[in-house]
């Protein structure tokens, strides 16, 4: 399953980024694909990228929220509202687990043998400031002399941006260095930053930062496919507290925020089918998913 | 198949919600500038500028 699961991954960072003739065209995919939303965080000023990325659409739509009333138009950011919705309420994190190139980024990190950290569970909750503040807060409220804001979290924060469109494109037109400031340097070091830490803690940008992770967290409990906790079968054994790369204790907080299904638990740790895959009410036989040898197995 | 079918209407509800949001979005035209935006470099988004 886990390596299914790397395919998918990989399959979902070339469809999201799937313009290879910007070494080229010298600039952004700019054709009609850019109307579809990306599922997980992927910067839509990346040269390869074939879609829009719903945390900066609608950063740009709030922060002209003004400007666009003022020209008779309605944009209050409903299509991308909508289609972060659907994806949220079908799959919920999934999309992280499956459909993100910067999960699969910091995965990628995660696998450089080094000391492995924790990450405190306080500093989940950040994800929901920056997903209140920075993506829809601020580009709303502080606007300037002409009713626009400022997109905050891709201008301040966003390393993804950084690393798929900051630096590429930096490459690709040489005549960008000479704009280089301090905002530059400021989410180089973000970046670097969020690097490093991927190397020692799993997955620490969608723990503690990810707004569009924070989005889709609030439809875990709710959302159609999910994993579905068989409370008579668990045997407290604990195996999957220790497969998680979330730090989740499935069998106290099944429903958690955190979870990004990639089935590890699953699949690799429960021996006692306490833990199956559920689409709209139904429990997918577990059989057909779990395959290979889990944690404590014994093979006979 | 592990227990009793019983279909989850929750999920159901926020779906329609959500494909009723989008729709309202394409029939205010947002999609155009959706697309208008993804089309261009906000280079300032990027750190650059």
């Amino acid at each position: 399953m886990e390596a299914l699961r790397k395919w998918v991954q990989a399959v979902w960072f070339f469809l999201a980024n799937g313009f290879w003739g910007f070494p080229v065209s010298q600039n952004i995919y700019k054709g009609p694909l850019k109307v579809i939303c990306s599922p997980g965080l992927n910067c839509y000023s990346c040269p390869a990228s074939t879609t829009y990325c719903p945390i900066g659409s609608l950063q740009q739509l709030l922060l002209s929220i003004r400007f666009s009333l003022q020209n008779g138009h309605y944009y209050f950011g409903t299509f991308v509202v909508g289609s972060m919705g659907l994806l949220g309420a079908t799959f919920g994190r999934f999309v992280c687990g499956w459909a993100c190139p910067f999960g699969l980024f910091q995965e990628l990190l995660h696998k450089i043998p080094s000391v492995k950290y924790s990450i405190p569970k306080k500093l989940n909750w950040f994800k929901y400031g920056f997903l209140a503040l920075f993506v829809v807060i601020l580009p709303l409220v502080l606007v300037d002399q002409f009713s626009l804001g400022e997109p905050w979290f891709c201008k301040y924060i966003c390393p993804a941006g950084t690393l798929e469109a900051g630096i590429p494109m930096v490459l690709l037109q040489p005549g960008l260095k000479k704009t280089i400031g301090w905002l530059y340097l400021n989410k180089m070091m973000i970046l670097v930053i969020f690097i490093f830490w991927s190397v020692v803690a799993s997955r620490p940008f969608c723990r503690t930062t990810c707004p569009l992770g924070a989005f889709y967290s609030l439809f875990n409990r709710y959302r159609l496919i999910k994993l579905k906790f068989n409370e008579e079968n668990c045997t407290q054994c604990k195996a999957c507290h220790s497969v998680c790369p979330m730090e989740i204790r499935f069998n106290e907080t099944p429903d958690s925020g955190e979870c990004i299904s990639c089935m590890k638990c699953m699949t690799q740790a429960c021996n006692y089918d306490a833990i199956s895959l559920e689409i709209g009410g139904y429990s997918l036989p577990n059989r057909i998913l779990t395959s290979g040898k889990k944690a404590g197995q014994t093979l006979t | 198949m592990n227990g009793k079918f019983k279909i989850r209407k929750t999920p159901l509800v926020l779906i329609s919600v959500f494909l009723l949001l989008w729709l309202t979005g394409i029939v205010l035209g947002e999609p155009s500038r959706v697309l208008e935006q993804a089309c261009s470099i906000c280079l300032s988004c990027i750190g650059i500028g």
